[in-house]
């Protein structure tokens, strides 16, 4: 994890990707 | 009288939100985008003066950016009714919006205790405003610079939820 955080690239992707799981928890709620 | 509607304070509310919120996600991405990635280009003898100077301006509308981003965003929430349901992330309302502000306050908070309670005891070491030795300085700046960057990836979620509450669902 502290690898991909010291990265600036990894950390935007890791972004994104727990944007693509919020959106999956917003709708697996509902 | 107009100026003293209810609905006129949420939106003096929201606005307040929105600047401080633009404020603290601004010096965020100042430190990751700018200046973590061009300390190590700047030549050893000229370091100080980001240190001694920018830093701890940067730093002091940072934090107070934080600090009322969650206090305007609290407020606002509770003006709209919302604010429990949000905590709740929509569980039992059936309603998606409630669900992606919830998160996104979720998130929020999490960075807001990040900068408060990581990320600025550890600067006010490598800054030299509380004593460490070299070893909890350099302990100390790796810490804060991870905080730093939990922070960075949770603001992409953290922004989804905000603004898409508003927009989308």
């Amino acid at each position: 994890m502290e690898k991909l955080l010291n990265s600036l690239p990894g950390t935007i992707i890791a972004g994104f990707v727990l944007t693509i799981v919020e959106i999956l928890v917003i709708h697996a709620i509902h | 009288m107009e100026f003293v509607a209810y609905d006129w304070w949420t939106q003096f509310v929201r606005w307040g939100h929105i600047i401080s919120g633009i404020m603290w996600i601004g010096h965020l991405w100042y430190f990751n985008f700018t200046q973590t990635p061009t300390m190590p280009k700047i030549p050893t003898e000229l370091r100080p003066a980001i240190v001694r100077f920018i830093l701890p301006e940067a730093l002091f509308w940072f934090r107070w950016g934080a600090m009322f981003t969650l206090g305007f965003g609290l407020i606002l929430a509770y003006m709209n009714g919302y604010l429990v349901d949000a905590i709740k992330i929509g569980i039992g309302d059936n309603n998606h919006k409630f669900t992606a502000i919830g998160i996104g306050m979720w998130l929020g908070t999490i960075m807001w205790f990040n900068v408060w309670f990581i990320i600025m005891p550890n600067q006010n070491k490598v800054m030299g405003v509380t004593s460490a030795t070299p070893d909890e300085v350099n302990a100390a700046r790796r810490i804060a610079g991870l905080a730093s960057r939990v922070n960075t990836m949770l603001s992409i979620p953290m922004l989804y939820g905000m603004v898409f509450s508003a927009h989308f669902y």
